[in-house]
């Protein structure tokens, strides 16, 4: 056992894992965490804390973490590289795992534009891989990046993101491969609407090996509106959504269904085909400010 | 080359609104070939701040001239006359020109006639784009020579990132991915395996980061470096 978390021992048993996200709020309210985790609470053998995802600031990952831990779920921070540089990030490593806190999703991160800051400085002192590769030192080796020797090791299982859907298409295998390389242990995708193409992403996955190294979860999101699928599809760079799923979503809206279930079964959908695909050994649930749906879908796809 | 921008004509006339003899420094250098302060745009401006005065009413006098490059001082020292002559120098040199020049008449107020943008070069017909980020340590020839630090948006050395769409970066389609340039000439080159190599954290202290740099050619030694050699 590499970090002991709950999530680790569930991939290693080989069981399917569930994850779900958590987005801190826009303020200091700690009852908006303590009321999300209640609903996530049970559904998921971790739950990611976002790191002020698209450039929004909102409570820090870690301190929301301890919120999440003290009512019994297991976080998994996430860490971007846009805030902070080297310094900043193997301290704040430190702080997360004294506190407990013993998964981490290392992220690049969103650039500052898109946030509510847009005229902030942005760091980038490292980037997604590099970070990779200083977690795993400062666990396996005891060696923060300088060479000093912690004589105690960080505890933590290192994840990281990859986008099957990004360009070029060819290289995004081969990425992951640097990512394995770097020591990455799981590895939860962009956001799958595109079976087919994740797919042959997948394909290549298996055809390098990267399956037994690494373990791929693979990140869905039930869509909460037709408007919801219309912008992701033509305003958020690199997530693919096919038009039958806005398709979908207009019949069910003509047929007088009520659209928050039809949102609901086409993850439970996209989560039936995915599990079935070789290599895949996970999902992560990412219910956008809507982390009700969550339990739904979890029960919806017999993972509960 | 520099490129620079011209600065609005209302902010210069802000700026200059408590002097009565201005001194138009073009530069004839970087900022010519931008567009921005050579001896056409020094006569332009000095024309339109002409125009502006005479509407509101103010008296001031003007007088231009466009050394060769203001970024060195043996030019800089020529201009002596006239600029002992104004009591404001506005230079449309780039930030090196302009502090030149201050350092070179003390008791002098030198002010911005451009904002300076970058180091870059033609993309196009009358458009610039930036090529270079002065990073004291050029790893040109590991990224099919193309700079991942200024065109990268997140300066990322083992890119490209999630964001990349179609050739284009995340923060805008009029982006290219630096990235997605990189893989495509290694590609060409047949070389494409150099980017497979996972690149470590970069050594910032050859960069402005170590502090502000100095070259000294005659010890060899930069700044930032010369306490740790020492």
């Amino acid at each position: 056992m590499k970090s002991g978390s709950n999530l680790e021992k569930k991939l290693n048993s080989g069981k399917f894992a569930v994850t779900a996200e958590l987005g801190p709020p826009r303020n200091c309210d700690m009852s908006v965490v303590e009321e999300k985790a209640k609903i996530l609470k049970g559904y998921a053998d971790a739950v990611n804390i976002t790191d002020c995802q698209t450039a929004i600031v909102r409570m820090s990952s870690i301190t929301s973490a301890v919120a999440l831990m003290k009512q019994g779920l297991e976080p998994v921070i996430q860490m971007t590289c846009r805030d902070r540089n080297r310094i900043a990030i193997q301290s704040e490593i430190l702080g997360a795992a004294g506190l407990g806190v013993r998964n981490m999703l290392c992220l690049t991160g969103d650039h500052q534009k898109f946030g509510d800051h847009p005229e902030a400085k942005g760091v980038w002192d490292l980037d997604s891989i590099q970070l990779i590769a200083v977690v795993k030192k400062m666990r396996d080796e005891h060696l923060l990046s300088s060479g000093y020797d912690m004589e105690k090791p960080v505890q933590m299982f290192i994840g990281a993101a990859e986008n099957p859907f990004a360009d070029p298409f060819e290289c995004r295998a081969a990425r992951l491969e640097k990512k394995v390389e770097a020591g990455v242990d799981f590895i939860q995708t962009q956001i799958v609407y595109n079976i087919e193409k994740f797919e042959k992403w997948m394909e290549e996955v298996r055809k390098r090996g990267l399956h037994e190294r690494a373990y791929i979860t693979v990140g869905v999101t039930p869509l909460k509106s037709i408007g919801m699928a219309r912008y992701m599809k033509s305003n958020v760079p690199g997530l693919d959504v096919p038009d039958s799923y806005i398709e979908r979503l207009s019949k069910a809206k003509e047929d007088g269904k009520d659209l928050k279930q039809e949102g609901i079964q086409v993850a439970i959908d996209i989560i039936d085909r995915v599990r079935k695909i070789p290599g895949v050994k996970g999902i992560h649930i990412m219910a956008i400010e809507w982390e009700e749906a969550v339990p739904e879908i979890v029960k919806g796809a017999g993972l509960k | 080359m520099i490129i620079g921008e011209k600065k609005p004509l209302d902010e210069i006339l802000e700026m200059i609104s408590e002097y009565k003899k201005v001194l138009i420094a073009g530069c004839g250098t970087c900022v010519t070939i931008s567009y921005a302060g050579g001896e056409k745009e020094a006569a332009e401006l000095a024309s339109a701040i002409k125009m502006a005065d005479k509407k509101a009413g103010v008296k001031r006098e003007i007088r231009e001239l466009t050394p060769l490059r203001q970024c060195e001082v043996e030019y800089v020292r020529e201009m002596e006359d006239q600029v002992k002559w104004s009591d404001v120098v506005l230079s449309l040199a780039c930030g090196v020109g302009v502090q030149t020049m201050a350092d070179q008449f003390s008791g002098k107020r030198v002010l911005p006639g451009v904002n300076t943008m970058m180091l870059g070069s033609h993309g196009a017909d009358r458009v610039f784009k930036e090529y270079c980020g002065a990073c004291g340590d050029c790893i040109l020839d590991e990224t099919g020579g193309i700079c991942p630090i200024v065109r990268c948006s997140k300066s990322m050395l083992n890119g490209p990132c999630g964001g990349s769409s179609n050739g284009k970066c995340e923060v805008s389609p009029e982006i290219e991915c630096g990235w997605q340039l990189i893989y495509d000439k290694l590609k060409e080159l047949k070389k494409a395996e150099e980017w497979d190599v996972n690149r470590p954290p970069k050594d910032w202290r050859s960069s402005w980061h170590g502090g502000p740099r100095i070259v000294n050619k005659e010890s060899g030694k930069r700044k930032a470096e010369s306490e740790e050699r020492e």
